[in-house]
């Protein structure tokens, strides 16, 4: 099957949209995708016709609306190959799936000197939670290196990877880079010692297929809101048997069983870890979404991408000055860059004056900004709905601004 | 010229422009051309960290007016520090503190300024009139 990009832009009613009187050129989609018109349905119908809390009720509504809370559950599940529902609990999106992670696994299983391996190209999500835990447990965070094309140098991970490392978590696509980490290798690497490993999903699943049990990796995260899904809804892959042991996130309402003042006892997975009301809306959202993608076919999607990533590579490289950051022979759609010694604030503002939506600034990854010694790049990140009108449009626009700027 | 007087001279300045890229490319001149922060107030208790671009901002009360210096790693924001110096800077604590900066909003740059832009101007304009507030309680 190949991809019908007028009838899947079609499907996007943002797309319609114009910014300061020009057509929106939207080239932001690491930050967020935009959302198809079916996730927008299927969000207005829980509230048109069966918004009920869920769990609890005895009444139609509430059953109905449990029933789509789960179904969607299930779609996560199949999405990720996972071996069990249960093994899938949703959370606001990946920040918070990691912080869960880092606290519940943390209390559980890390003390003093323990450490915790990440990697230099992390989002800041993948490195506060486990600094938090270095003060509140004193545990050691330690990273795997990265070379100039932003791949990760595995020449020493054996002596990374040691009997002190108690988890290792990293990204499965680097966000300001766009590298494809190899993460089979890493998991199979840490699992020779037994080490857990989690997988920040939260640039991948909208690129490549993941299966958690090929990958066998213990936890895997993502977001709902770079699917193509809505905004505050996540979820959180783990393994039974880590997921059993933890302890829970957050304390409330749906995580318990039974409740006194002399002691609690906690309910079983995948609740013990979703405390208070779910964000039903959002996992109904997150299910069509998944639906969605499904429908078009993730190879269909990944082979589309790879070849706007090469248009934009090629035609981006006639710019005269442009700096390519991330050159890893793994890559999703991402291209980060500089152009001469433009700032990469003032190059975001001109484009957008073009109608033209790129992220400039440091990513959330400072530490990768500190590694190649820049204050931020532009980046451009493809989905689905781009074309490559798009990426000319945008190659004009940088071409207009570096004229300006002489 | 009064605080003012000047504001509407560069309402009419931008006036003469008929395209945004016009605008932006006198900003960046103007940007360019702005002179005069030395290295030695480059400090971090000057710093404004904003997301995306940085600003420094520096004031000396000379003669009971205030001088500012500023500076922007980006250029853009840069050419709008120039403006705001144009504006204030040589004015009494008084006189700053009793201005209302319309400019911004009628030259058509009031998004720059807006607590989302994250680029550190919002935070500038904070600190040039905290520089006003201290001077001014210095003074008595």
């Amino acid at each position: 099957m190949s991809i019908n990009i007028e009838q899947i832009r079609s499907d996007f009613p943002i797309l319609k949209e114009t910014v300061h009187g020009k057509p929106l050129v939207y080239l932001d989609n690491a930050a967020t995708t935009h959302k198809p018109q079916v996730v927008i349905d299927a969000v207005s119908e829980v509230y048109e016709k069966y918004n009920s809390n869920i769990h609890r009720g005895v009444h139609h509504l509430s059953n109905v609306c449990t029933q789509a809370h789960e179904d969607a559950r299930g779609k996560v599940q199949q999405f990720l190959n996972a071996k069990h529902s249960h093994e899938v609990v949703f959370t606001r999106g990946t920040t918070e799936a990691i912080n869960l992670v880092a606290h519940s696994f943390g209390e559980t299983f890390l003390n003093q000197g323990d450490e915790v391996l990440v990697t230099q190209l992390e989002h800041h999500s993948n490195i506060v939670p486990w600094q938090l835990l270095e003060k509140r447990k004193g545990i050691v965070l330690k990273y795997i290196p990265i070379n100039e094309s932003g791949e990760l140098i595995l020449d020493n991970v054996d002596e990374l990877i040691n009997a002190k490392t108690k988890l290792v978590s990293l990204a499965h696509i680097s966000n300001a880079l766009g590298t494809i980490n190899p993460i089979k290798e890493i998991i199979s690497k840490a699992h020779t010692l037994g080490i857990p490993v989690m997988v920040d999903g939260a640039q991948a699943v909208q690129h490549v297929e993941v299966d958690v049990q090929a990958l066998d990796c213990d936890f895997y995260v993502f977001s709902g809101h770079k699917l193509y899904g809505p905004t505050g809804i996540g979820a959180l892959y783990g393994k039974e048997e880590w997921l059993n042991k933890m302890e829970p996130y957050q304390g409330g309402g749906e995580m318990i069983k039974t409740v006194s003042f002399e002691g609690t006892s906690y309910n079983e997975l995948p609740f013990k870890f979703e405390a208070g009301t779910p964000d039903f809306s959002g996992s109904v959202g997150l299910g069509a979404a998944i639906d969605y993608v499904n429908a078009i076919g993730l190879d269909n999607i990944a082979q589309y991408e790879q070849e706007l990533l090469d248009y934009a590579t090629e035609r981006l490289s006639t710019i005269p000055n442009i700096r390519f950051f991330g050159t890893a022979k793994q890559k999703a759609s991402v291209i980060s860059f500089l152009v001469g010694d433009i700032h990469p604030f003032d190059l975001g503002t001109m484009l957008d004056k073009m109608g033209i939506a790129v992220r400039t600034g440091h990513h959330c990854a400072q530490p990768l900004m500190q590694f190649f010694n820049i204050p931020g790049t532009i980046r451009a990140s493809f989905a689905i709905y781009n074309t490559k009108d798009e990426v000319d449009k945008l190659v004009d626009g940088i071409s207009r601004v570096a004229q300006l700027f002489g | 010229m009064t605080i003012n007087e000047v504001q509407e001279e560069i309402v009419e300045e931008f006036a003469s422009f008929d395209e945004w890229m016009d605008k932006y490319a006198y900003l960046i001149e103007i940007g360019n051309d702005l002179e005069g922060f030395k290295d030695e107030w480059r400090l971090e208790q000057n710093l404004i960290e904003g997301c995306q671009s940085k600003v420094w901002v520096y004031a000396e009360l000379v003669d009971g007016k205030i001088n500012y210096s500023a500076d922007s790693d980006a250029i853009i924001t840069k050419g709008i520090i120039a403006l705001l110096i144009r504006v204030l800077s040589g004015r009494t604590p008084d006189e700053i503190l009793n201005t209302e900066l319309s400019f911004v909003e009628k030259v058509g740059l009031k998004d720059h300024l807006s607590p989302t832009r994250s680029n550190g101007l919002l935070s500038m304009m904070k600190q040039m009139r905290l520089y006003a507030v201290a001077f001014k309680a210095k003074q008595g």
